[in-house]
Order: structure tokens, then C-alpha cells, then sequence
């Protein structure tokens, strides 16, 4: 077995390959980012009018709670296979990256969602009242009180999603999006052998969402330190040069 | 006509729970209003109802003659530029330091300029005795320092009335009477104030008019002296003697 890797390997890691591989990675990744990222700002405008009060929103705010319930418990492929066939139902001509991109957005909405509203569910209620006998209007407490409170547990269960996505997009080759996982397909399928092949692919998984979890406890660290940091820009001094003066 | 007239006032828990129960007051311009009573008879949702936490079920609340429209969101915003409250718990902004969270309604909120608020800021913030916390964030305050940070940032706004809600209740003994010192001073100024509290010997120094209030209800209303020495209902003396004997 070892000899067919070896014999094939030189073959393999040649450079027209890792160009299509590279593609097929930084495919995987955009997929992720575009998905999530706006499954973020989605699942913000979301939790905002799912925490909007008065009798008037109600049927928004069951439409909100609906939604989450609904998308957070549906297999990811099943939805991809849904939306494939809705929107060629339609006769619409998108591509298959954009179809993908579209089922990650409507998954990922429901489960940031539900992350941040946790994380605004951590702030006091009491911050909200006092913000709002100042005349704050809800906006502006979501922006200067109570997210920067809520980040700190919004972002480590947010960033692990953000991984489990980019292993979770694998799915999409399913339906035929030329990622990493179809990458390998197609190699094993041009007689690669699949250790080769798999392999490969799975080390290129690692070397795309380790760096990424790594992103996460920078940033998690950073929002540790950020008084630190909004200290020395606002005074331009230390917290400790503060604490001598 | 008074600064604060209350009328009436009526206010239920999800509609079920009647937590004031026709409550009428009058506070002039300058005065001291204290409020008194045992846990849960309503003296901090009087305060939550007048600043518009709580929807009132009924009755009125009058500025200067004015009736508030609580259903009407500019009314009660109009309402609230001209209040602040300070809250047991001081509920200062976490995320923020003590100098911002003087800085941040009226810069944000009442668009005043910022460097204007920033020096006035720390002028209060030196008044309340706490001009070298200025960066300290809350968590790095004592509960003591952490109050007069909020009585701070409520004067920040200016208000024409600023309301207490048991601002030395969640205090330690010791710490108490830095804040009650704050507020003398506010006192000695002509603040007008409505000062809920358990603090008897300071709420008799100070108050223009005592209320006495039990199961939300006002139970008597009557100038310090009258409420302390000489109280006209059973209840009101009841709760008297059993403040004073501690």
C-alpha cells in the first residue's frame, strides 16, 4: 500500500495540483466567511427583533423564535439539497457556490443567532433599565452597553462554530461545489490513491481551521485585555502609569 | 402647583400583582421627599412607574402641571430629560470607567460636547470624592465608590428631579456614609429629590416631608418630625417603633 503512496506522491505534489488544491481550499474558505459572516449580521438583526417588545411584535417575534427552532434541528445537507432544487425550481441560474453559500447563511443565521442571544441574556437586566431611564434608545444600549458586555461570551462559542463550518462544508460536495472534499474525490477518482489523496485534504482542513481557532483565543484575549488597550488610547498612558499618577 | 405631583397612581406585576395601589404625592420644587415603608410595599416601583419602567395602570404623574403620557414614547422621554435615577444596586455600565460612565448619556444621548461634559465630569466626580477614580472601572470600585459614581452620572444629566432608590442598602456599614455625605451635599445645593430609603435618622435630617407607605399604599404623609414622633396611624407607628428600637 505504502509503495503505491510513495510511487504516486512524487506525482501528486506537483504544482499545477496544489494550485487546484489551493483553489479548492480558499473555496472552502470563502464559503465559511460568507456564509457565517453574514449568518452574523443576520442572526444580530435577528436577536434584535426577536428582543423587541410590545404586543405589535409579536408575530415578529414568533416568526424570530419559528425560524431558530426550525433551522438549528434540519441536517445541513438536507437543506442544501432543498435550497439546490428550490432555486433551480425556479429557474434561477446560480452557481453552485452561491447555492452553498445561501444554505450555510440560513443555517448559520439560526445558530449565531442563538449564540448572541445568550450573550445579550448575560447582560443584566438591569444594564437595559438603566440605559433606558438615561433615554438610550434600544440601538444605541445593543451598541454601547450591552454588546461589548456580551462579546466576551458571544465570541468562543461563535469562533467554534466558524470551525465546525469549515469541516461542515465538506457537505457541500455533495451537490457538487469543487471544495476540498471534492478536491479529493476528484483525485482519488483519477486514480490517486485515497490515503493520498484524503490525506492530503484532511492535513489542508487542519492548516485552514487551526490558525482560525487561534484567531479565536487571540481575540478572546484581546477582549480580556481591551481595557488595557481603550486605557492607552484614550490617555495615552498606561493603566499602570495611571495607577502611579 | 407643585414641581411632581403623582395621582392616583395604580401599577400591577403582569397584571395580576397590584404593587401600587392609589398613590398620590406631591414633591415642590427644592424639597426632599422621603419614602419609607417595609420590603415590598412599593417605594422603589413608585420610582420604576414615575420614570416609566413600569407602565402605570392607572392615575397620573404631573411635571410642573404637565400630565406624562406613558404610552407615548416622546412624553416619557420628555419626562426622563428632566429625571435621574440612582439605583440600589448602582448598575453602573461594565464595560465602561468611571469617567465614562458619567460622559456617555449626555454626550451620546443629549449630543452636548465632549470635552465640555468631560470637565464637568470630573468636577463631579471630585465632588463625590472620587476625582483619582477616574479610569477605575466599576468592578475595581467598592460598592461605596461605585454609588457615588452613579449619583455622579445621574447629576451629569442635570435633572430637575433625581430620584434615590435605596442608594445605601446594598452597602456595607462602613461605606454608607460617604454616599449619605454625597447627598447632603446635593441637599445643601436645593436638589429636589425623592430619597426611598431604610437610612431613618438620615431620612429625618434631611427630609422636607416624609411618606409612609405599606402594601402600596401611602399609609400617612407628614413633615419628618410628625412621621417619627408623633404618627397618626397604627401602622405608621407600628413600623416606627420597630425601626427606632433598633
Amino acid at each position: 500500500m505504502f509503495d503505491v503512496f510513495l510511487e504516486q506522491a512524487a506525482e501528486f505534489f506537483i504544482w499545477d495540483n496544489a494550485f487546484f488544491l489551493f483553489r479548492a481550499m480558499m473555496t472552502t474558505l470563502f464559503m465559511t466567511i460568507v456564509g457565517c459572516g453574514l449568518g452574523f449580521i443576520f442572526g444580530m438583526i435577528l436577536i434584535y427583533l426577536r428582543k423587541t417588545p410590545g404586543l405589535i411584535f409579536w408575530p415578529v417575534r414568533m416568526t424570530m423564535i419559528f425560524y431558530v427552532e426550525v433551522f438549528r434541528r434540519v441536517p445541513f445537507l438536507v437543506l442544501l439539497f432543498l435550497v439546490m432544487f428550490t432555486v433551480k425550481g425556479f429557474g434561477l441560474d446560480y452557481s453552485l457556490f452561491t447555492i452553498a453559500c445561501i444554505s450555510i447563511v440560513i443555517i448559520s443565521t439560526a445558530f449565531i443567532g442563538e449564540i448572541i442571544r445568550g450573550g445579550l441574556d448575560s447582560v443584566h437586566q438591569t444594564q437595559w433599565d438603566t440605559a433606558d431611564a438615561m433615554n438610550f434608545s434600544r440601538l444605541q444600549t445593543l451598541c454601547h452597553v450591552v454588546l461589548p458586555q456580551a462579546w466576551k461570551v458571544v465570541l468562543p462559542p461563535a469562533f467554534a462554530f466558524f470551525v465546525m463550518f469549515i469541516k461542515d462544508t465538506a457537505l457541500t460536495s455533495q451537490v457538487g461545489v469543487l471544495e476540498l472534499t471534492q478536491a479529493a474525490k476528484y483525485y482519488n477518482n483519477l486514480g490517486y490513491s485515497a490515503i493520498l489523496s484524503f490525506g492530503t485534504v484532511l492535513l489542508l482542513y487542519f492548516v485552514l481551521s487551526y490558525p482560525m481557532t487561534r484567531l479565536g483565543w487571540w481575540m478572546e484575549a484581546r477582549l480580556r485585555d481591551r481595557r488595557r488597550d481603550d486605557d492607552e488610547v484614550e490617555s495615552g498612558v498606561t493603566p499602570y502609569e495611571l495607577r502611579q499618577t | 402647583m407643585h414641581h411632581l405631583e403623582v395621582n392616583g397612581l395604580t401599577a400591577t406585576y403582569d397584571g395580576k400583582l397590584l404593587v401600587l395601589d392609589d398613590v398620590s404625592i406631591q414633591v415642590g420644587k427644592g424639597e426632599i421627599v422621603s419614602v419609607i415603608g417595609p420590603s415590598g410595599s412599593g417605594k422603589s416601583t413608585l420610582l420604576r412607574v414615575i420614570m416609566g419602567l413600569l407602565r402605570p395602570q392607572s392615575g397620573e404623574v404631573k411635571l410642573d402641571g404637565n400630565a406624562v403620557n406613558y404610552g407615548n414614547k416622546k412624553s416619557v422621554k420628555a419626562l426622563r430629560d428632566r429625571f435621574a435615577i440612582v439605583f440600589q444596586q448602582f448598575n453602573l455600565f461594565q464595560n465602561m470607567d468611571a469617567l465614562r460612565n458619567v460622559t456617555i448619556a449626555p454626550v451620546k444621548i443629549r449630543k452636548r460636547d465632549a470635552r465640555q461634559v468631560e470637565e464637568e465630569a470630573i468636577e463631579l466626580l471630585n465632588k463625590v470624592g472620587l476625582g483619582d477614580k477616574l479610569r477605575a472601572y466599576p468592578d475595581e470600585l467598592s460598592g461605596g465608590q461605585q454609588q457615588r459614581v452613579a449619583i455622579a452620572r445621574a447629576l451629569a444629566l442635570k435633572p430637575e428631579i433625581l430620584l434615590l432608590d435605596e442608594v445605601t442598602s446594598a452597602l456595607d456599614p462602613e461605606l454608607v456614609n460617604e454616599v449619605l455625605d454625597a447627598i447632603r451635599i446635593l441637599a445643601a445645593d436645593g436638589m429636589t429629590m425623592m430619597i426611598v430609603s431604610h437610612e431613618m435618622g438620615f431620612v429625618r435630617e434631611i427630609s422636607t416631608e416624609v411618606i409612609m407607605m405599606d402594601e402600596g399604599k401611602v399609609i400617612e404623609v407628614g413633615a419628618a418630625a410628625q412621621i417619627f414622633d408623633n404618627p397618626k396611624t397604627t401602622r405608621c407607628q407600628d413600623f416606627v417603633s420597630k425601626i427606632l428600637r433598633h
